[in-house]
């Protein structure tokens, strides 16, 4: 016996509401303020974002470090079909970008129009959402300089 | 590497897999693939001393998808069992150390996932960094892309193959394992697991060195990844391949890749491995991995005894 | 301390809102079942090898582990296996309601629904109960299709007949 079998809609949604912890807390508070805040690891590397405990040895981790809001791409890719969600609506690149003053590499959107326009190496800088309230997305993107 | 307690062979196994299954749930898709694997050496639900799954709800869309599945196995009387929101090949390496333990000598372990009714590369960003990663929405296709380019700016792998869609497909795969003369009792062929481990790294991103894969290195030397004939490799791109050969050290072996249903298609890299090598006198790497660029990877080691 | 505007504290708490959509399909057997609420039956499917019905029904018997096929279907008459008063307001619900695990006969397996039409007073183990559903107009395949529960003129189930449901 075959019928059809049915098929429906479906979504899942659901708000998380998250304790930050201290460090990852100074980050966000960082970025409300315009500022983009790393922490110093058990090596002396600065790492961004702050991280609670040091990714190596997992000691607690407490002195943070404020880093420019420019850099260098370290590695990146290209995004021709922008997903629903994600920073901007139309092609854009995703980057890993160290910042100048950090030893690590956050990952944001660079607002490039086409691929031809980016390479490791490029340096960009933050775009800041209009209005801050406390989330990575108060970066809006990446502009190459 | 350590040396196991009691030897685990893999005895049977079934796999099922489809871009896109039109109407079966999980348990459906489950059943017949599970009866095959038992069917092969014998066994009946009720003869399994452990019973182990890898999968992970966000693929179907169903909370508790893991616990639904159970129907596919008849807990009843209660069975011992646990589930990983991970690949079925981890499961695997659960079920091996609970062999160990001898209180039971055989496990059933499967893995089930039906991705076609969601959009893949959304759904795998909920395993991100919920503070400052998952809130942009990167999708897996894009994360890999960065391992590329990381690979091509590295120098060391000559042409890297560019990013390819991620794979959506839906699938099952039931593996059988048994212990010692449980093993030879139910099979000519066993396969025995020589050595397996798994490693992972660091979730951010920018902490890792996207362009190697340490975390595969490391557990090739913990499962003992030498003097290897052939290689059954889990990359879900291309470029992943090149990874997992220079950290395996794998070079004039023939190399079998796929990628498979997510959550399934490294339990499956284990089941083909076996199937491929069982009576040859054969010795075979296997490997799986899970999480965005590869964050974790399993390697197994395969011996296929000569029939 | 005056109501007047300070500098935000630090940032403690982020809300990350998870979005995903999917094209859910119940699978073959709940398929079924979802089609015959639709033409306003109750279907449930019987385990070859322990004879027990299922409903709903879910292409396997989780007891035995094995894959169920033949279809029986049953009348929307049961009894009552055990129930709670609410007391308290749920949306579209006016307290107090009575909610109770019902195995239809035919069955082997309890379902949730609804007492109504029913003092909540009078609400008893083995009391007999039967379907009522929305207009034949409104009939779509969702379970939603039947309102709620009421009794029936009928004596009391012996308690032998499903003191294995309670
Ligand atoms: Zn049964």
């Amino acid at each position: 016996m075959t019928e059809e079998v049915l098929v429906a809609d479906h979504t899942i949604e659901y708000t998380y509401t998250r304790s930050t912890g201290p460090m990852i807390g100074a980050f966000l508070t960082g970025l409300r303020d315009g500022k983009i805040v790393g922490c110093r690891g058990a090596d002396g590397r600065v790492i961004v974002p702050a991280v609670d405990y040091d990714p190596v040895t997992s000691e607690d981790l407490s002195e943070t470090v404020e880093v420019a809001d420019e850099g260098v791409v370290t590695t990146w890719s290209w995004n021709d079909r922008p997903l629903l969600g994600q920073p901007l609506d139309h092609p854009f690149a995703w980057a890993l970008v160290k910042l100048d003053g950090a030893d690590t590499s956050l990952l944001a959107a660079v607002d490039v129009d086409d691929p031809s326009k980016i390479s490791t190496g490029s340096r960009v800088k933050a775009r800041w959402a209009e209005e801050r309230v406390g989330s990575i997305t108060d970066i809006a993107a990446f502009e190459v300089v | 590497m350590k040396s196991f307690l009691r030897d685990v062979a893999i005895v049977a196994s079934a796999t099922f897999e489809t871009p896109s299954e039109p109407s079966r749930n999980e348990v459906e898709m489950l059943l017949p693939v599970i009866h095959d694997a038992l069917g092969q050496v014998g066994l009946s639900q009720g003869e399994i001393g452990f019973t182990v799954s890898g999968s992970s709800d966000y693929l179907q869309g169903y909370t508790f998808a893991f616990v639904g599945a159970l129907d596919a196995v008849g807990a009843w009387p209660p069975i011992r069992e646990s589930h990983l929101e991970m690949d079925g090949a981890f499961a695997l390496a659960e079920a091996v150390a609970y062999l160990q333990e001898g209180h039971v000598d055989t496990a059933l372990v499967y893995a089930f996932a039906r991705p076609s009714r969601g959009d893949l590369d959304r759904t795998l960003s909920v395993q991100l960094d919920p503070y400052t990663v998952a809130p942009l929405w990167p999708d897996a296709r894009g994360l890999a892309g960065l391992q590329a380019q990381a690979m091509r700016d590295s120098g060391r792998y000559g042409d890297v193959p560019d990013v390819t869609p991620t794979y959506v497909g839906d699938g099952v795969t039931a593996v059988i394992l048994a212990t010692g003369d449980r093993a030879r009792e139910l099979t000519k062929t066993p396969v025995w697991i020589r050595g397996i481990d798994h490693r992972i790294e660091a979730q951010m991103l920018g902490l890792r060195d996207l362009g190697s894969s340490a975390s595969t290195k490391l557990a090739g030397e913990g499962a003992g990844a030498t003097n290897i004939d052939e290689a059954y490799l889990h990359v879900l791109y291309p470029h992943q391949e090149l990874l997992v050969k220079d950290a395996l050290g794998l070079d004039r072996q023939p190399v079998n890749t796929a990628a498979g249903p997510m959550m399934v298609g490294g339990l499956e890299r284990l089941a083909t491995a076996a199937k491929s090598i069982a009576g040859t006198g054969k010795r075979a790497v296997a490997t799986a991995t899970s999480g965005a660029c590869m964050q974790q990877n399993l390697v197994a080691v395969l011996e296929g005894a000569a029939a | 301390m005056s109501e007047t505007a300070e500098a935000p504290g630090p940032v403690t708490i982020v809300e990350t809102p998870i979005h995903l959509d999917y094209k859910f399909t119940p699978g073959v057997a709940q398929s079924r079942f979802l089609r015959a609420l639709e033409r306003g039956e109750i279907t449930g499917q019987r385990c070859p090898k322990c004879q027990k019905v299922y409903v709903p029904p879910r292409g396997a018997c989780s007891m035995c582990g094995v894959a169920t096929d033949e279809e029986v279907k049953l009348s929307g008459k049961g009894t009552i296996t055990t129930f709670c008063v609410t007391q308290i307001p749920s949306p579209g619900l006016v307290p107090p309601y009575v909610t109770a695990w019902i195995r239809l006969d035919g069955s082997d397996i309890t379902s949730m629904f609804l007492i109504q039409e029913c003092d909540p007073a009078e609400v008893r183990l083995g009391m007999r109960v039967e379907a009522v559903w929305v207009e034949e107009s409104e009939l779509v395949p969702d379970l939603g299709n039947i309102k709620y529960f009421r009794p029936i003129d009928e004596p009391d189930a012996e308690y032998e007949t499903y003191k294995d449901y309670v």
